[in-house]
């Protein structure tokens, strides 16, 4: 046990609550709340399963947004594709044994770093260089993109510069698990790393990040084009009828 | 306002540069407190309006869904920004989608979100001042609610909603827009948005019915309250008198002839068009909704049969059936009443073009094509058909069916370019409430994409007919063509063209 090792087992165990605390909330928020009305975007699946293709689609393709603007497909769907990978790459640090395939993935996960970082830039650069763009861009929107760089640039450094002892770090992240606190190694660039995280973390319930959870709630996608078919009404409007 | 002019056709499709408070001006008139008070809202802005204003709000994030979750998920991408068709006629940003959409959002996140309570100035966090609500007044009728930004938005931010709720917040505080409040007072008070009374109505169908057998020398009926009739026909009271509206009630009267169906019109009922969806009050459109119910009652129809009008459809199609129990699956004492009178073979609503084309597929109907020949058509789809409703059996339906008919009564049909019709079609740029004198401007600006398309097939391909399914936008069209260079003429109904074709039997 170091220092570092109690100061980032708390801030992580804080930074855990919060997602997991905010995240359930605002999810549970969402689906509580009626969608009065059949608003699906047409042409629309009739049915529930053709929702569900839909929603993959828009998840894995990011379907709409390639309608929309190949630049900002391009660079948004190559960094989100490469964060998935360098998330599935990072399970080395939390997973004993490793499968198979998270095995297999591991040196994509590194070139897709390179691609993560990458995609931010052309995300960040079109918030300068589209007059459109640059108009609707608050601080906020310009800060978010500078974590998700600084996480990824500090994540690439100890690849490639300041290497870290990934073991040390692995022991650290596993023993959080059963409450055994761990140390970790004394490199400012992990510290940076890790306290980044932990921040987007903590922001993710609280901030446009929930555009992730907000897609599978969203009405004019989630909802199956049959209202003709099937009556549709929510609580509080079908009380207007007993009032009639 | 004689000042109005078209802005130049693009030669290439790219957006416009951001020219901010380009539209700053333009603005609806306030309805005055007689209109307000006729519907239940306070007759000017009250003096707690910033309280009750966000009271509203409060209400409406809690009962509606797609304002919760739109509110929330938007990542300021840019992937609407330019697909506004009265941003790309106005160059003002706060017309692209997503800036409308901040509008609320800054205040959204100021009274509802952590973050815009600790970090305002960070996250865009805005207080609901009065040049706030200005702005909302002025911007939220900018928007014709025609849900082309939803198409494109990676979450499926539909701005429409956004806008409703705005309008109804706005309502809420005394602060309501004249041309859409009035017209919902004309609906309740005399049956349609146009006032047109119950003899009046009488006295217009007789004309017609002269007029018909005059040019057909058939007994072609415009029948009115007919209890007993298979069919009750709901259509926008446009169809009535104004030009060319009046082309498609003609058509749709000589398909019921020829198919020897018999229909009626409803005094009570004389009105397809639904306001309330525009206003985005709950109540209001199902209040207006409840008297095609009541109709339907009262004449015991089999079928409930929709006339041309975009925003009509969606209501009936999406809304119907969860507002009456217009519609089929509801197991409640309310939808049985009806379902148990209507005959649930059919789909319930039926839209005439749906009527129509199963007719022409069946042999039924017989049409001299040639009598079409003299015009080269196109179709213009209409926002709420094309992205807020269906036809047929499959989705996609409301493209195919409308243009199956045209090709089935007339030989000369071009397309427009694609990226510009059906899913992605352009707003006519007077719909939403927006169909009023005072937003000319607005309007004109706002049918510049539109414009581009139809310029291209009209040089290209000598196209001089744009059909369209909408009575909004067969009046915007009417109304702001000539300021394209077009004939005002050149814009009409489905139904139009079927008129002229279709052979009735028995000639004398």
């Amino acid at each position: 046990m170091n220092a570092a090792g109690i100061v980032f087992a708390v801030v992580f165990y804080a930074a855990a609550a919060v997602f997991i605390l905010g995240l359930g909330y605002r999810i549970r928020l969402y689906a509580g709340t009626p969608a009065p009305l059949k608003i699906p975007t047409t042409p629309a699946p009739t049915t529930n399963s053709g929702v569900a293709l839909r929603l993959v689609r828009e998840t894995v393709f990011f379907e709409s947004l390639f309608k929309a603007s190949l630049w900002t497909w391009l660079f948004g769907w190559a960094f989100h594709a490469a964060l998935f990978l360098v998330v599935l790459r990072h399970t080395r640090y939390f997973i004993e044994p490793l499968p198979g395939v998270l095995a297999f993935i591991q040196p994509f996960g590194i070139y897709a770093g390179f691609v993560m970082a990458l995609g931010l830039a052309g995300l960040w650069a079109r918030r300068f260089l589209v007059d459109r763009v640059r108009y609707i861009s608050t601080p906020s929107d310009h800060l978010m993109l500078a974590l998700l760089i600084a996480i990824g640039l500090s994540g690439l450094g100890m690849k490639y510069l300041v290497a870290t002892d990934v073991v040390m770090v692995k022991a650290f992240f596993t023993g959080l698990y059963t409450f055994s606190i761990q140390p970790l190694p004394s490199d400012p660039l992990l510290f940076v790393h890790l306290g980044l995280v932990a921040a987007l973390m903590i922001i993710f319930p609280y901030s446009k990040l929930l555009h992730g959870p907000g897609l599978y709630f969203s009405p004019t996608r989630n909802q199956a084009d049959d209202p003709r078919e099937r009556r549709h009404i929510a609580a509080w409007a079908a009380r207007m009828e007993s009032e009639r | 306002m004689a000042d109005v002019t078209a802005p130049p056709l693009r030669e290439f499709p790219i957006p416009p540069k951001v020219e901010p408070d380009a539209m700053a001006a333009s603005k609806p008139y306030v309805a005055p407190e007689k209109i307000q008070e006729a519907i239940g809202f306070p007759g000017q802005l009250v003096e707690n309006w910033h309280e009750k204003a966000i009271g509203r709000m409060g209400e409406l994030l809690r009962d509606y869904r797609s304002l919760r979750v739109y509110l929330d998920s938007c990542v300021h991408c840019g992937a609407c920004s330019d697909k506004c068709h009265y941003y790309l006629g106005t160059g003002d940003p706060k017309n692209m989608p997503v800036a409308r959409q901040d509008l609320m959002r800054g205040v959204y996140r100021r009274h509802f979100t952590v973050a815009g309570k600790l970090f305002p100035k960070l996250v865009g966090a805005k207080e609901l001042t009065k040049e706030v609500l200005d702005d909302w007044y002025k911007y939220y009728n900018q928007c014709s609610e025609c849900r082309r930004c939803s198409v494109f938005c990676p979450y499926g931010i539909d701005t429409a909603e956004v806008t409703m709720a705005a309008k109804e917040i706005l309502d809420s505080v005394g602060y309501g827009q004249k041309y859409s409040n009035e017209i919902i007072g004309k609906v309740h008070k005399i049956g349609n948005n146009l006032g047109l009374p119950g003899p009046a109505l009488e006295d217009t169908l007789l004309g017609l019915e002269e007029d018909t057998k005059e040019e057909t020398g058939c007994d072609v009926r415009f029948p009115l309250d007919q209890k007993g009739a298979e069919v009750l026909l709901v259509t926008p009271s446009a169809d009535f008198f104004a030009e060319p509206h009046v082309e498609s009630l003609i058509g749709y009267a000589k398909v019921f002839h020829a198919a020897g169906v018999s229909w009626t019109l409803s005094s009570h009922a004389s009105e397809a068009g639904n306001f309330g969806l525009f206003i985005g009050n709950y109540d209001q459109m199902r209040k207006i909704a409840l008297r095609i119910r009541e109709a339907a009652l009262e004449l015991g129809v089999k079928r409930i049969i929709v006339g041309e009008c975009g925003h009509a459809w969606r209501v009936a199609y999406s809304f119907w059936n969860t507002l009456a129990g217009i519609g089929a699956g509801g197991d409640d004492k309310f939808s049985v009443e009806l379902q148990s009178q209507l005959d649930m073979r059919y789909r319930q609503p039926t839209h005439i073009c749906e009527y129509t084309w199963d007719l022409i597929e069946k042999g039924a109907l017989t049409f001299d094509k040639e009598k079409n020949d003299h015009r080269v058509v196109t179709f213009h789809d209409s926002c709420n058909v094309a992205r807020a409703s269906r036809m047929g059996d499959t989705p996609g339906g409301q493209f195919e069916i409308p243009r199956n008919i045209i090709k089935a009564v007339a030989n000369n049909y071009v397309e427009m370019r694609p990226g510009t019709t059906r899913e992605a079609t352009f707003c006519c740029g007077g719909g939403g409430g927006l169909l009023t004198d005072e937003l000319l401007d607005l309007r004109v600006k706002g049918a510049l994409p539109r414009m581009e398309s139809l310029r291209e097939v009209a040089d290209g391909g000598g196209v001089n007919f744009m059909a369209t399914i909408c009575a909004i936008c067969k009046a915007q069209f009417t109304k702001i063509l000539p300021y394209y260079g077009f004939n005002r003429s050149m814009v009409g109904g489905v139904h139009q063209l079927v008129s002229a074709a279709i052979r009735l039997g028995d000639k004398h």
